[in-house]
């Protein structure tokens, strides 16, 4: 035979299950109105501004810390290199300060030596990082200064704006937002951060001798010092064997790049 | 009850019945929360505060509340609702008077109101009939055991990024047949009796 269930039997669980979680709901409230902790409003409206990709370039553990930092007053809105203008301006706005927009900058190898044109020392078959390979006696490529094309920039990169190819690093000017994550992780560090307005630069990093350098890769410069002499301008100087552009100095005419022999000085956009 | 029956106990629950690698419970945060030993840590830590106080205040739900009424067949939604209540008090007490424990379990909390190894814990004590002395001490030693599995994990698993394996077993996979071997290594516990 089967047991009859009273109505009652259901009824009365549910009303003290009901009536705990009323309880349990309250004591919650409670203890909301006592335990509250006043938060600053600006730092989650600023966070929505911000990029959110986490690129510690401002120097602050990720977005959030940095949108902290700037609702207190301890950082400036300057210091995100991610941040579009319209958003530093938004920024701006709510923290009701002026905020000066900064030359943007972008991230360039400073190396042209690919799998064609750089001599390899021996191959390298280990852990796919650059900073391993740095340790192998400085990596696969002979040139001590060459980019070793392993990637470790590659995965440093939160904005997928730089790649290897063909055994070098390249940057994707339409997507770095120069937050330089990537030359921070260089062991080479031959990733160079340089104003988005520069025409021009020396795409080679060998501080070595002229004669040295052409043993380690067709495309190094050999320090012959014939931009030098022929920049009208006298924006190129070659130092430790290696020739460098004074962005400031530079007019863009381009002789340079069309004089050099090793054809490393490349144009930036 | 002895000292020696507690240790016992607690040695069972962290070693040879471990939550994760005998029981499979907890395996959410097991393997979501394993990629760095810091942040296992601090899971860790969260889930054994949590399991401490919860298997405490379970076991006086069950015995001065459900028992008298007749409710215990209803013991699975009281523990639910008491234990998430409890972790959102002790997570806004924390943030008000100590926010340096805060920051350090304060993102782990949430995650773990409802998790299975910490309501398994709760349902265990009342099934196995433990006084409040055991109840207290098998929830911290079953979370001890968490710990101590997701910490050696994290520990793997930080070392197996530098592995360079076929791509097919890259990430995800890797992960869980390391998690099987981590289980199997465990199993040797398994055979050890009182």
């Amino acid at each position: 035979m089967v047991a009859l269930i009273q109505f009652t039997d259901v009824l009365i669980p549910v009303g003290i299950f009901a009536a705990l979680g009323v309880v349990l709901g309250l004591l919650l409230a409670v203890a909301f109105k006592i335990f509250s902790v006043k938060t600053d409003e600006r730092a989650e409206k600023i966070l929505e501004c911000l990029p959110g990709a986490n690129c510690g370039g401002c120097g602050y553990s990720g977005c959030s810390g940095f949108a902290n930092a700037l609702a207190k007053g301890e950082a400036k809105p300057e210091s995100c290199r991610s941040c579009k203008p319209a958003e530093l301006a938004k920024i701006g706005e709510i923290l009701g300060v002026e905020v000066k927009s900064s030359a943007p900058i972008h991230a360039r190898v400073m190396c042209s030596g690919d799998c064609n044109t750089a001599k390899q020392l021996y191959v390298y078959e280990g852990v796919i990082d650059c900073f391993a390979a740095a340790k192998m006696g400085g990596g696969g490529k002979m040139c001590p200064n060459g980019c070793l094309g392993l990637g470790t920039c590659v995965s440093a990169c939160r904005f997928d704006a730089i790649h290897v190819e063909n055994g070098l690093a390249v940057v994707d000017p339409d997507k770095c937002t120069g937050c330089g994550a990537c030359s921070k992780v260089c062991p080479k560090q031959i990733i160079s951060m340089i104003p988005v307005s520069s025409a021009y630069f020396v795409a080679c990093h060998s501080v070595e001798v002229g004669a040295k350098t052409r043993k380690y890769c067709d495309a190094g410069c050999i320090a012959c010092k014939i931009c030098e002499k022929n920049c009208p301008v006298g924006a190129i100087t070659v130092n430790d064997f290696v020739a460098s552009i004074d962005q400031a100095k530079c007019i863009g005419c381009g002789l340079c790049a069309s004089k050099c022999p090793r054809k490393i000085i490349k144009k930036l956009h | 009850m002895t000292f020696g029956s507690v240790l016992l106990l607690m040695f069972s629950a962290i070693l040879v019945e471990n939550f994760i690698f005998s029981k499979f419970y907890g395996c959410c945060p097991f393997l979501g929360v394993s990629e760095h030993p810091d942040t296992a840590l601090g899971m860790g830590m969260a889930v054994t505060f949590v399991m401490t106080v919860s298997g405490a205040a379970t076991w006086a739900v069950y015995h001065f509340f459900l028992a008298p009424l007749h409710l215990e067949y209803l013991k699975t939604v009281a523990f639910i609702l008491v234990i998430a209540a409890l972790v959102q008090f002790i997570e806004m007490f924390l943030h008000r008077f100590v926010p340096a424990l805060y920051s350090a379990l304060g993102i782990y909390l949430p995650l773990i109101t409802t998790n299975c190894a910490v309501l398994s814990s709760a349902l265990l004590i009342v099934q196995k009939e433990y006084n409040f002395v055991e109840a207290v001490c098998f929830g911290f030693s079953a979370a001890l055991g968490f710990t101590l599995a997701i910490v050696i994990f994290a520990g793997l698993r930080s070392r197996m990024t530098m592995a360079d394996p076929p791509r097919a077993f890259k990430g995800f996979p890797l992960t869980l047949i390391a998690a099987g071997l981590l289980a199997m290594a465990f199993s040797c516990f398994s055979g050890v009796q009182f």
